[in-house]
């Protein structure tokens, strides 16, 4: 047998876990997600597989895998079956860095923790659009790559604000590393949320936008575009788009988290360290609740409304809010 | 980290060539993506954890976005878009004199470099963290920094301009 370092044995063993641990969050999202927006509209959601519906996430996925796995005559071949595959590893890449709390010797509970830990999920998210706009080009049919345009000009528009907004954060706690960040919210007793609510905002609506959610799912509109970029995929690769974009929901979820609400952080962490993964879950799956909340509650916008607002109002806002704090930290105000 | 290294350097060799080889602009943006990541692999190994970071989210993430949105908006169908027989082969000639020469550069520069020491000697403490990079932008490299940003703007200024210029009344 050959050698095999210990530390890529280490980090192959996590990231098998954590993938395994996300698929199956996603999983149970999505049917969280169905029944919770079948109570909104008065409806029960699915009941019929399993107990309360729970095993309703089984039987789509063998459904999925029974179906034909289509490709257009006209496609481009490489990149139509690249595309999906793109999509969920960029949505997986935001994992390698995520502390999900903290072990009793006060080091962070992740693959790998480095410095530029933030900058690390930007670079991320950056590079994540392009699933949708290679799968929307690469079928080569009207809706889709009419969808595909609009995501990348969506999210190449929001992730300025979004950008702006995390600054903010990265001035006050001083570090780009995420356990820092973390740290030095609990160092200071208070949660970003709350001095800097303004960013908050605008990261919770900037990233409904990254992720193509209500009311900002323009891509896939599908009283416009039939279902936008994925409307020719079928099969596993029209779920490997669907993990994706749930993937990217709670990884969202856990970047505000972390950035704004305290990560691990919460009553009784002093005394039980791993207490802190249960209050990280929990904040997590409350803005997962907000988020399909507004799903529920929100219309669509309309395209040029969605780029006014982006570039009109978020954007202005989120750099005045960033000369702001920057003046405050300048003038002497909390730093570190 | 050797073997990074020429994984790193071989992937962003071959994608190089695919941009300039590949028939399709949507496939050499593709590979130019690909060539960018390569490249920000490389500056880990060299401790540059901002660059790297940069590289991705400007390069391989805002600009290559652009260049995708707009080539996918003027190459909707999927056909080669150069299926006629080169219109610039008188090019030939001079780019490979061209070439031979930027060749003929890059082996006196790397008989030149005394790799050794290059390796020998640990990065300066902080070196390629961030803090270490905005001081250094923001003190001794003041004036380049400025200066890039003036030029940039210069260019923003010029795109509202052009773009925002009222149609010619005929």
């Amino acid at each position: 047998m050959t050698h095999v370092p210990e530390w890529l044995l280490t980090v192959v063993i996590k990231s098998a876990v954590l993938i395994f641990i996300v698929v199956t969050a996603f999983a149970y999202l999505m049917l969280a997600e169905r029944k919770m927006l079948g109570w909104f509209q008065m409806r029960v959601g699915p009941t019929w597989c399993g107990p309360w519906g729970l095993l309703q996430p089984a039987a789509d996925a063998v459904k999925l895998v029974l179906k034909e796995d289509l490709t257009p005559a006209d496609a481009d071949r490489f990149l139509y079956k690249v595309a999906p595959a793109l999509a969920v590893l960029t949505a997986l890449l935001a994992y390698a860095v995520i502390p999900f709390g903290f072990y009793p010797d006060g080091h962070p509970i992740a693959i790998a923790s480095p410095n530029v830990g933030i900058l690390f999920l930007l670079a991320a998210g950056s590079i994540g659009v392009y699933g949708i706009a290679l799968g929307g080009w690469s079928s080569q049919s009207k809706w889709p790559l009419l969808g595909s345009i609009r995501s990348t000009a969506q999210m190449i528009s929001y992730e300025l604000a979004m950008g702006l907004a995390i600054v903010p954060v990265v001035m006050l706690a001083g570090t780009t590393n995420l356990a820092g960040i973390v740290a030095a919210q609990a160092r200071h007793h208070l949660w970003y949320a709350v001095p800097l609510f303004v960013p908050f905002v605008i990261y919770g609506i900037t990233a409904l936008a990254e992720t193509n959610r209500a009311p900002f799912d323009l891509p896939e509109a599908e009283t416009e575009l039939v279902a936008g970029f994925h409307t020719e995929y079928s099969s596993l690769r029209f779920g490997t788009f669907f993990v994706a974009e749930y993937v990217n929901m709670i990884t969202v979820c856990s970047i505000q988290t972390l950035l704004f609400l305290g990560g691990g952080d919460g009553p009784w962490v002093e005394r039980l360290p791993w207490l802190s993964v249960v209050w990280f879950l929990v904040k997590v799956a409350v803005l997962l609740f907000t988020m399909i909340w507004w799903r529920a509650t929100l219309p669509r916008l309309r395209y040029d409304r969605l780029m006014a607002f982006g570039w009109k109002v978020l954007l202005p806002v989120a750099a005045l809010n960033l000369l702001i704090v920057a003046g405050i930290v300048a003038a002497g105000g909390p730093r570190g | 980290m050797s073997f990074l290294f020429w994984l790193c350097a071989v992937i962003a060799i071959l994608t190089g060539i695919g941009v300039v080889a590949s028939r399709h602009p949507v496939h050499s943006v593709v590979g130019l993506i690909v060539n960018f990541s390569a490249l920000a692999v490389l500056f880990l190994t060299l401790s540059g954890e901002f660059l790297a970071m940069i590289q991705i989210i400007i390069y391989a993430g805002a600009i290559l976005v652009l260049f995708l949105f707009v080539i996918a908006i003027l190459t909707a169908g999927n056909r080669a878009v150069e299926s006629a027989p080169s219109r610039l082969e008188f090019q030939a000639v001079p780019s490979i004199v061209a070439g031979l020469a930027a060749l003929t550069l890059l082996a006196a520069g790397i008989r030149e470099t005394r790799p050794a020491a290059a390796i020998t000697s640990p990065p300066p403490e902080g070196f390629g963290l961030v803090a270490t990079f905005g001081r250094s932008l923001l003190t001794t490299n003041l004036f380049a920094f400025e200066v890039t940003g003036f030029v940039l703007l210069v260019a923003v200024i010029g795109v509202i301009v052009m773009a925002g210029r009222p149609a010619v009344r005929s």
